[in-house]
């Protein structure tokens, strides 16, 4: 027996459908007896792709003239669940939209959402997630009593996307309602920070730094080692909110889960905070001057010495190959 | 400019604490400080309170057993009045029940600004902002890095994955802050004198208007059905640098097959 159906909150990253969308329509073919999509922008542009994953329709609202997708989509879809014609398990990945979405759907159906979800289960035809607590050490599985809709905030690089070979999507409209004053924010006008290089969600090698660089200004010799391996630069929690680098540079629990080939973790001492984000990394690289470091629990190479030292030297040596 | 503040009085992070295994709670008998992530959306109300020149930032918390610690520190960073939610019933309730009582105590306030972080660093939900505006009925803008005030309306620099959105909406709205946007004042010795005698509401959920079906175990329509440890990942070589540490490191890359 399956779960009922599934919609999948579809987002669009630089006009291809977002990878988290893709891995959780993977896990939702596993589960569900129907496999659907829903999204806030026009779903014409992405009927082909959630189709060819495995969405056999995807209901969308249409463009929102500038209005954020949050209270928009889940108003949306919960008048749907209302109506009758909603879904049984909302999926939503841990991004900007889909943790807006979630929330407000949340409090608009009086249901609670299971969050941080790294793995899906159908349990007798409710859907258990699993989260990972304590920096990774304990999986948590929880589930909902009640029966209303079920609605879990599933973290990207959970799931393998796949594609299903199946046809393009049958685009479907989803009414918004009237949003009061709820939809009042409008975009205004959008930025696009140029970074060259692979972006760190996607990097096959990470190099990251922490506390333990000393200052701002030596985050230089993680972005040209970074540089040297084609990789991305990251960063702990730490140096985010002391300001070295932005918010978008952060690996963890509450910036972003990172499964490169390599993750190099420089000064980085292992916070329970960082490993969530960093652990399912194929192998570990780890500097630090502490030998107790908890990094060392889970590097695969660990460099018990000064990054001050080693770092120019590393760098040194790959420019003279 | 009155600004509500949402702000979460947590378990030392050094010292993040055990899961009660009876209650399936995290124990939280320790002193609890002011969530880190929360200075920020703090440090902004003072700012924007200060550049309005008028008005108050109050502060909204739910913990248990009266645990004012957290409060005292960002009263004593300057804000003005707090108000603290602190029952029995409040045991295990999750993000939704949190939202329900904040909104509630919100409703006593007449902001113009709701601000909270993105997320706690305990639970990490990140939930509770949204759920908090669709229960409060106001627009919110979340993952603020920046935001402006001019007259009615707030314009607000959003975080999104490949850059940032600028948006408007007008007040009241909620407002929820990324960590490391502003740099959080520390407590002068005056502002902690000062805290000692700043109001401090206590409040139950009774006195909200909720019941405790609404909070707690009950009010969370959710069941923990498994706890057990995560698979683990085994440590490997470790290597003291002599001066040469990087040639094993390039080794070990070129094993990899990565250069």
């Amino acid at each position: 027996m399956g779960v009922g159906t599934i919609w999948v909150f579809a987002e669009e990253s630089n006009g291809a459908v977002a990878s988290i969308t893709l891995e959780m329509l993977a896990k939702a073919r596993e589960l569900g007896d129907t496999v659907e999509a829903f999204c806030g922008v026009d779903g014409d542009g992405l009927a082909e792709t959630l189709g060819a994953h495995g969405a056999t329709a995807v209901h969308a609202t249409g463009d929102l003239g500038g209005g954020l997708a949050g209270p928009a989509v889940a108003a949306a879809v919960a008048a749907a669940v209302e109506a009758g014609t909603g879904p049984d398990v909302v999926l939503c990945g841990t991004t900007y939209d889909g943790r807006d979405v979630a929330g407000r759907l949340s409090a608009k159906l009086g249901v609670g959402v299971i969050t941080n979800v790294v793995d899906l289960a159908d349990d007798g035809g409710s859907v258990v997630g699993t989260e990972p607590v304590f920096g990774g050490t304990t999986n948590v599985k929880t589930t909902f009593t009640g029966t209303g809709t079920q609605i879990f905030l599933v973290r990207p690089k959970s799931f393998m996307a796949e594609a299903s070979g199946g046809g393009s999507a049958e685009v479907k409209p989803l009414a918004v309602p009237d949003l009061g004053a709820t939809g009042t924010a409008r975009v205004t006008d959008r930025f696009v920070e140029e970074s060259d290089g692979p972006k760190l969600d996607e990097a096959a090698v990470v190099v990251a730094g922490g506390r333990g660089l000393g200052e701002a200004a030596n985050f230089e010799m993680i972005e040209k080692l970074a540089k040297q391996l084609k990789g991305a630069p990251g960063a702990s929690r730490a140096i985010v909110d002391a300001g070295w680098v932005p918010y978008s540079y952060q690996v963890g629990q509450t910036g972003k889960v990172v499964k490169p080939d390599v993750y190099i973790a420089a000064a980085i001492s292992g916070a329970t905070q960082h490993l969530v984000g960093m652990k399912g990394s194929k192998t570990i690289i780890a500097i630090n001057k502490d030998e107790e470091a908890p990094i060392f629990a889970v590097a695969d190479l660990g460099i018990v010495g000064d990054v001050h030292k080693v770092l120019p030297k590393l760098i040194e040596a790959l420019e003279a190959r | 400019m009155n600004v509500v503040v949402c702000v979460k009085q947590i378990p030392d992070p050094a010292d993040p604490g055990v899961l009660d295994p009876e209650t399936k709670t995290l124990k939280r008998d320790m002193k609890l400080i002011l969530d880190e992530s929360d200075s920020y959306g703090v440090e902004m109300a003072l700012q924007l309170r200060d550049d309005a020149g008028e008005g108050d930032v109050i502060l909204v918390s739910m913990a248990p057993h009266e645990e004012t610690n957290g409060l005292r520190t960002a009263l004593a960073m300057g804000a003005d009045s707090a108000i603290l939610i602190t029952d029995d019933a409040l045991a295990g309730t999750d993000a939704l029940g949190t939202a329900k009582v904040l909104a509630a105590a919100i409703g006593r306030t007449q902001p113009d600004l709701v601000m909270a972080a993105t997320e706690s660093s305990d639970g990490y939900t990140g939930t509770v902002p949204e759920q908090l505006a669709e229960l409060l009925g106001l627009p919110s803008v979340t993952f603020a890095k920046a935001i402006e005030i001019d007259g009615g309306s707030a314009t607000i620099r959003r975080q999104t994955e490949s850059g940032y959105d600028e948006v408007q909406v007008p007040l009241p709205a909620l407002v929820s802050v990324t960590a490391g946007v502003v740099e959080p004042r520390y407590p002068s010795f005056k502002g902690i004198m000062a805290a000692k005698n700043k109001p401090l509401d206590v409040l139950g959920v009774a006195d909200l208007g909720l019941t405790a079906d609404d909070v707690g175990w009950a009010g969370g329509g959710q069941q923990i059905v498994d706890i057990s440890p995560a698979p683990t990942r085994e440590a490997g070589e470790i290597v003291v640098d002599e001066g040469d540490a990087h040639e094993r490191i390039v080794a070990f890359l070129d094993e990899l097959k990565v250069l």
